[in-house]
């Protein structure tokens, strides 16, 4: 008895590690991030720096990945891309998340007409092919990383308020909150303290996945000459240049391509190890 | 179930109308104009020729008239004039590119479900096995893979590499003049790669939802009384669990047919495929207002529909509903 742990979030913790697969998702997205901000520490190459006469030389010692067509570090190039990509990938989920919640906390909270009001919005909001409606967007604003963050968080907060709404349906009907109204707390408290922290645990789930959506999106967006400008690498956009130099320079191609699967896989992996863990039929 | 039918019939109304003004909004609120594109590389375009360009697409009208006029249009299933050169009208647009796209996706379509829901199935059966791990690791492949990246790269190796498969369009130059059943094969083989890659994107959401579906099926307690009176563990599985299992995959469908006309506008743009991504994705480079908006409310319209019809179905595939509700 002694030695399990006692709280909710150390049993957690224990669950979800123990599941090998997505620990190793969950170690490969810290090593990912430490990379990241250490970018300049681990090259010695400047990710914008031309180099005419080390031009498209294949993976060797001094380049890893090789070089591009303008003699940039393709590794360099890519750990400083991952900056993009992890930036992208939290920032947009987080205004989904914020968006999601707000929604899902007021319609499941006050129902009657509020609440099929902002269900309609959901439901209307769901129809659209998130892609083409973020193309719309994206293809008409001037290219910036924040518009594409923004817009992908605007279009992707539907899941999370349906999500919410229903937790919270079926935790504003609980003893707990009902002993809380009794003693004269405000809705505001209610919904804050009481029920959003007893919500979230699903929203996790759907926010980890989120991310690795949002990694995808935006590589596409750069690939396709509207997401990430260059010079500032991006996955995406080095993809873009790697096309037209497959038949001379797989490399170009080949990692930046690897290091969006094993990313996108690695959030995939942790969301599901989350819900597992979570997962009360489990214990 | 008429009074069911009856209220969700009665809602398609507002929330069509909600499309349309997303739609719109979303459009008229970004910034910049199409007429700036068409003039922007001419010096020569002066102010008033400016005007009249904005006066002979209805531009200069203030926001809600626009979308008032619009929205009349529309009712009549009028989507406008695209605003490119050609000018022609937004539907015949739309509709010379739908069989293209819908016959590519069909097919996908029926080969996500042919593989998808054995793979879910034998995972669910053998759950926690290295067979259910392998096929979880497979599936995700599948499912993280950037679909741009993977198409580049089978079209480099057996495309370019091994020269086996064609790399773009859907027919051979010259192939118009081949016997019927020449031509076919010509198409077949433009349609491998796209179709194999789009199918192995998409075989783990209904893969995973089918083995979720089924391991709970299959902790119920009918199949463990079919199992304590000595039925045999096949027809458990197969007669029993999956009967049960099925019936969530009819909303699975339906939301699935909405994209059948759809289309990915990254694929139609790397295999070079005349279907409706390539066009919308031509329309939103070229500020094609009328073009743009017409695709996204056909899009939003069909899943509303294609929503409405797989709750249709289930309700009548499930007893507990028709019964119940209604």
């Amino acid at each position: 008895m002694s030695n399990s742990p006692s709280t909710p979030l150390a049993q957690f913790w224990e669950r979800f590690i123990s599941n090998r697969i997505a620990a190793v998702g969950f170690a490969v997205i810290v090593a990912l991030f430490v990379i990241s901000l250490c970018a300049s520490f681990i090259t010695p190459y400047d990710p914008d720096a031309l180099d005419a006469w080390h031009v498209l030389l294949p993976p060797s010692g001094a380049h890893w990945f090789g070089t591009d067509e303008l003699g940039r570090d393709v590794f360099t190039r890519v750990i400083f891309g991952a900056r993009v990509s992890l930036k992208v990938g939290f920032v947009a989920v987080g205004i989904a998340v914020v968006i999601g919640t707000v929604i899902g906390l007021v319609a499941g909270f006050y129902g009657g007409l509020i609440d099929s009001l902002l269900m309609r919005l959901v439901d209307i909001m769901l129809c659209f092919p998130t892609f083409f409606l973020i193309l719309a967007v994206i293809a008409m604003l001037e290219p910036s990383i924040w518009y594409i963050m923004v817009i992908i968080g605007l279009t992707g907060w539907m899941g999370v308020a349906r999500l919410v709404r229903a937790e919270v349906l079926s935790l504003k009907s609980r003893d707990f909150v009902l002993a809380a109204r009794v003693l004269g707390a405000s809705d505001k408290r209610i919904i804050f303290r009481h029920i959003l922290p007893n919500a979230l645990s699903p929203v996790l789930v759907s926010a980890t996945l989120g991310v690795a959506g949002a990694i995808l999106t935006e590589s596409a967006l750069s690939f396709l000459g509207i997401g990430v400008q260059p010079p500032t690498p991006s996955w995406g956009n080095i993809l873009t240049s790697g096309k037209d130099y497959i038949e001379f320079a797989w490399w170009l191609s080949l990692f930046p391509g690897v290091a969006i699967l094993v990313t996108v896989l690695s959030y995939n992996l942790v969301g599901e190890g989350i819900r597992d863990a979570l997962d009360p039929r489990r214990q | 179930m008429t009074k069911y039918l009856a209220k969700r019939i009665a809602m398609l109304f507002p929330l069509l109308i909600g499309i349309t003004l997303i739609t719109f909004l979303v459009i008229h609120l970004a910034p910049g104009e199409p007429v700036d594109m068409a003039t922007a590389m001419s010096p020569k375009v002066t102010a008033a020729s400016r005007q009249r360009m904005r006066e002979f697409y209805g531009l200069d009208k203030p926001l809600h008239v626009q979308y008032v006029r619009w929205l009349g249009h529309l009712a009549h299933f009028d989507f406008g004039r695209s605003f490119a050169p050609d000018h022609r009208p937004v539907t015949d647009k739309i509709v010379e590119r739908i069989p293209v796209t819908l016959s590519l996706n069909v097919i996908a379509l029926i080969l996500e479900f042919c593989l998808a829901m054995p793979i879910g199935i034998i995972a669910a059966v053998n759950r926690d096995t290295p067979l259910d791990r392998a096929i979880s690791v497979f599936v995700f492949l599948g499912f993280a893979v950037p679909t741009f990246w993977l198409a580049l790269l089978c079209m480099y190796l057996f495309g370019v590499k091994l020269s086996w498969l064609p790399i773009s369009g859907l027919h051979t130059l010259g192939s118009d003049k081949l016997p019927a059943l020449l031509r076919l094969w010509d198409l077949a083989k433009h349609l491998i790669l796209p179709i194999s890659i789009a199918t192995f994107g998409s075989l783990a959401g209904l893969s995973r939802y089918m083995r979720s579906t089924m391991l709970e099926v299959l902790s119920q307690d009918y199949i463990t009384s079919a199992r304590a009176k000595g039925v045999k563990e096949r027809v458990v599985i197969y007669k029993h669990a999956l009967k049960n299992a099925l019936l969530p995959v009819i909303t699975l469908l339906g939301f699935s047919l909405p994209g059948l006309i759809g289309g990915s506008v990254i694929f139609e743009t790397i295999f070079s495929i005349p279907g409706m991504g390539q066009l919308f994705y031509q329309g939103v480079m070229a500020r094609d207002y009328p073009l743009v908006m017409g695709i996204l409310v056909m899009g939003a319209g069909l899943t509303l529909v294609g929503n409405l019809l797989a709750d249709i179905c289930y309700a009548f595939a499930d007893p507990r509903i028709r019964h119940g509700r209604g």
